[in-house]
């Protein structure tokens, strides 16, 4: 019984992130890739994580293969929001079926956060267009 | 010993070992022809993804305990590898806005 449902999680933890894969390699642009690649390959290998912790049904292994679980899905989000900032930041080419963008007509957000500076987004962003 | 379910779950085990080698294959061809380096940045995270998965399957596989330590150390080096990569990226941006050059790193 638990052999069969640990057969189950690990299959499906690998569809998921073959799943993953063939979306980051077929995807149009960088951010929607960045969607396949961050949520459906946590859910992969949390799954067979998980299949790791029905296997062994020892305390020890299992809290660790939990802990595990526990760290993807709390890293996942942290590397998908600093790689999709810098990818934005970097002005990375959009689909061309993109209708919505909402920060293409604020004057530079990136900018703003910027630490050293003083000046605000907007004069940096007229000072760097001239 | 190796009853019914026993045969299954070897079989489900050497599916996936499969299924994430092929998966790590079409990220790498990803890591390769990536036209931005946001694009390897991505390819890269996945991979490590992808490998950590790889070494719970192969635990199973092997009926290996350590590899699940190796599992977790790999998971908190490639995050911080990740999260480097991606500052790098975003700095390398800004920093080219700013000055002069404005094409693409």
């Amino acid at each position: 019984m638990v052999e069969a449902i640990t057969a189950i999680l690990l299959v499906a933890g690998g569809i998921f992130a073959f799943i993953a894969s063939v979306g980051m390699l077929r995807l149009p642009d960088t951010i929607i890739r960045m969607h396949a690649a961050t949520k459906a390959g946590a859910l992969g290998s949390g799954l067979i994580f998980l299949a790791l912790a029905c296997y062994y049904l020892e305390l020890s292994i299992t809290l660790r293969a939990l802990a595990t679980v526990f760290f993807l899905l709390l890293t996942a989000p942290v590397a998908a929001h600093l790689i999709g900032r810098a990818a934005y930041c970097s002005r990375v080419n959009l689909w061309h079926k993109t209708w919505i963008d909402e920060f293409a007509n604020i004057c530079d957000w990136c900018e703003t956060s910027a630490e050293e500076e003083g000046a605000s987004g907007c004069e940096l962003e007229e000072k760097g267009t001239q | 010993m190796m009853g019914m379910e026993g045969i299954l779950l070897k079989g489900a085990t050497e599916a996936v070992l499969i299924l994430l080698t092929l998966a790590i294959l079409f990220a790498f061809i990803r890591l390769v022809i990536g036209p931005d380096p946001a694009d390897r940045i991505v390819a890269l995270d996945l991979i490590s993804v992808l490998i950590v998965a790889y070494l719970g399957a192969f635990s199973i596989y092997t009926g290996e305990k350590a590899f699940l330590d190796v599992a977790i150390a790999y998971a908190l080096i490639a995050f911080l590898g990740t999260v480097a990569l991606a500052r790098f990226r975003e700095r390398l941006a800004k920093k080219s806005r700013n000055g002069k050059i404005d094409g693409e790193g």
